[in-house]
């Protein structure tokens, strides 16, 4: 079976799936160290040219899952299908995939030049065309000049360029990405996402990340899949994740949000009105999926919690189904772009409200102890099981 | 500067201690072999001439001086005997570290890969031996090598041979001991350097396209190169200059350089000649030294 495998073919190209097929189909795939089910039955499907990230807290999973399609280790159960063919026995060294490990792995002992072709020589490429290739990668990431050098000769930055590079060099079907760009520093980090998604688009390539950090995840992905406890929690577009995630520990893990848990309901036409302890009586829009039998909590993000002296003024003709809190300010948190105020509400909860500073001058800033309305629309609440 | 005050620095005190230590226990007897290597034998106590004897004023120190000859130096190049025992130890001393690092490798690699507590464990068994005198381990090999010893029992009572086989004194018994007795030196600092090296670098190779002998050839072994470099170190200058082991194990057909600087030392009571071999083998076991620490001076100026 692993004969078959294109594994030292450069171009890979041969094994590409029909359109409309998954490029890679990852059934029920579980992997156990000891007594610890670090994977329990993950089942994916990723596109041709897709640009998915793993995301999870430290310990989810997702590092063991990427390590299986690389090769690393093997799934005790389940299949790994690359374009169409089961590859979840074969050896790294067999699988069209490369991988681009999280603190680089480059080669000290070899220069830029032999780090880049290491995966070409193995593949026996012609020396003409592995000295095109690296040409090629080293342009594309930008280290012209450095060829020669070792890696402890460059910085972090030209590093991570290097070890991307190595990984692109063989034109791997499928690229996996291990937490690429926690060594960067914030500013570098930032722009790396942005060239990594540059790169991908313009490569056409199917990228695999992994990270714990939900905005690169957000920022870089098509899709997200958030693993907890070696299952798959949701898998979405970074928007329906953060808008509509399917638990509270998903909305609670991507992003801020408040939470209010529920201790009754009232249906009112296509609203329902939910009582909670914290924050009385709130109007949320009628949720896609209906609410269970078991509890529940209102989540509000907190940039949708806008903030003002008086209540909102209802406009004329419209139907205002608006919820609207009274408290005082607790907590005033300036971040530079935003403003973030906590605030004590009359009916005992706590509420966060991050908003915009959009003047320079901002004369109308809330101060502690202010007394202030929080008003939000039903729209904007989430009914989340718990 | 006064010495009241290097002393009064403790830090600096302990920048110049190395080198105190080597002036006295180092370069101090140094230069008496030195000197007695250039002195001629004699019948006397001490067994040499001439002896410096500071009392006995300028002008007997200078014809002292002028007493000194390299002849001692002549002879050991000139003496078959010498250069025999020469080319004897560095033969022994390179087909005896070739063993060890062909044995001490695999040795070292399996238990860098060995789960982490169990590693430990590995590491005493490696040290354990050492617990007991190096001689007694020496005998105990004399006992199973010998005529009657365990190992021609075995052989025996398994019908591998149908008469007891010559083990002792034998090359084959000496490179036994040696290689037995020096292997912790070449396991020790191989394992250190495979155990701290990143499994991940053998993970990107495996990935890049790479089947596991090529992993071995083209990280693992590279990255560990050091670690040979300090083990083949460690064990190919005491071998060069061991007598216990060849005199204990190995026929007395051939002798090695430590057992033919015996011989002069204690049998001929020739120390001017002892000396003049100890000052030849000294050079001989610096020269790759040297040669190492340049290679690695020039490894480190590359990076």
């Amino acid at each position: 079976m692993t004969d078959e495998l294109p594994g030292t073919d450069v171009a890979g190209a041969d094994a590409h799936p029909a359109a409309g097929e998954p490029l890679l189909r990852i059934v029920g795939v579980a992997k156990t160290f000891g007594t610890f089910r670090a994977v329990d039955g993950v089942s994916l499907e990723i596109k041709a040219g897709e640009f998915f990230a793993l995301l999870g807290p430290s310990g989810c999973g997702k590092t063991t899952l990427l390590r299986m399609l690389a090769g690393f280790e093997a799934p005790d159960e389940g299949r790994i299908l690359l374009g169409g063919k089961d590859i979840a026995q074969a050896l790294p060294h067999q699988r069209p995939i490369n991988m681009m490990f999280q603190n680089y792995a480059l080669f000290p002992h070899l220069s830029v030049r032999d780090n880049i072709a290491f995966g070409l020589k193995r593949a026996n490429m012609a020396r003409a065309d592995i000295a095109t290739r690296v040409a090629e990668m080293v342009a594309l990431v930008k280290l012209e000049g450095l060829e020669k050098r070792k890696p402890d000769q460059l910085s972090g930055g030209q590093r991570q360029r290097v070890a991307l590079a190595r990984a692109l060099a063989r034109r791997p079907q499928l690229l996996l990405l291990d937490e690429p760009l926690a060594a960067l520093d914030k500013k570098l980090r930032e722009s790396t996402q942005v060239e990594l998604m540059e790169l991908q688009r313009r490569l056409g390539m199917t990228f695999i990340i992994v990270t714990h950090d939900q905005e690169e995840a957000m920022t870089m992905a098509d899709r997200i899949g958030v693993m907890k406890s070696g299952k798959l929690a949701q898998v979405a577009s970074p928007r329906e994740l953060y808008e509509a995630p399917r638990s509270r520990w998903i909305a609670e893990f991507v992003g801020d949000i408040n939470l209010f848990d529920a201790e009754s309901r009232l249906r009112d036409g296509h609203r329902l009105v939910i009582g909670t302890r914290d924050a009385g009586a709130l109007v949320v829009a009628e949720p896609r999926e209906p609410v269970g039998e078991g509890k529940f909590s209102v989540a509000i993000r907190p940039e949708k919690v806008k903030l003002s002296r008086r209540g909102p003024v209802a406009e004329a003709g419209h139907e205002t189904a608006i919820n609207r809190l009274d408290g005082v300010i607790a907590d005033v948190c300036y971040l530079g772009g935003t403003t973030t105020y906590k605030v004590k509400l009359d009916t005992g909860g706590m509420l966060q409200a991050s908003v915009a500073n959009t003047a320079r001058l901002d004369v109308d800033a809330y101060s502690l102890s202010q007394h202030v309305v929080a008003w939000f629309t039903p729209d904007d609440c989430m009914v989340l099981p718990s | 500067m006064s010495a009241r005050r290097i002393f009064a620095r403790p830090a600096r005190f302990a920048a110049i201690a190395p080198y105190v230590w080597m002036l006295l226990f180092f370069l101090v007897p140094f230069g008496f072999v030195l000197k007695i290597s250039l002195s001629q034998t004699a019948i006397a106590q001490p067994p040499y001439e001439p002896v410096f004897d500071l009392t006995a004023g300028w002008t007997a120190i200078r014809s002292a001086f002028a007493a000194l000859s390299l002849d001692n130096f002549k002879l050991i190049g000139s003496d078959d005997l010498y250069v025999f025992a020469y080319l004897r130890s560095l033969t022994v001393a390179v087909t005896a570290t070739a063993l060890l690092l062909l044995i001490g490798y695999p040795i070292a690699y399996g238990m860098a890969r060995l789960p982490k507590r169990w590693q430990a464990v590995a590491m005493v068994l490696v040290i354990v031996p050492f617990w007991t005198s190096f001689l007694i381990r020496i005998y105990a090999w004399i006992n199973i090598l010998q005529h009657d010893g365990l190992l021609n029992q075995i052989l025996l009572a398994l019908h591998l041979v149908s008469a007891p086989v010559v083990w002792l004194s034998t090359d084959t018994a000496m490179y036994v001991g040696i290689v037995y007795s020096y292997l912790p030196f070449m396991i020790l600092p191989l394992y250190a350097t495979l155990a701290k090296m990143e499994r991940a670098l053998e993970e990107a190779a495996s990935d890049l396209g790479a089947p596991p002998w090529q992993v071995f050839w083209l990280v693992t072994f590279p990255l560990s190169l050091p670690g040979v470099g300090a083990g083949v170190l460690l064990c190919f200058i005491p071998i060069v200059g061991e007598f216990v082991i060849p005199d204990l194990l190995a026929g007395s057909n051939s002798l090695m350089i430590g057992q033919t600087l015996w011989l002069e030392f204690f049998t001929n009571k020739d120390w001017p000649v002892a000396s003049a071999a100890a000052i030849t083998l000294l050079v001989v076991l610096l020269l790759p030294l040297l040669l190492y620490e340049r290679l690695q001076r020039r490894q480190l100026e590359e990076q």
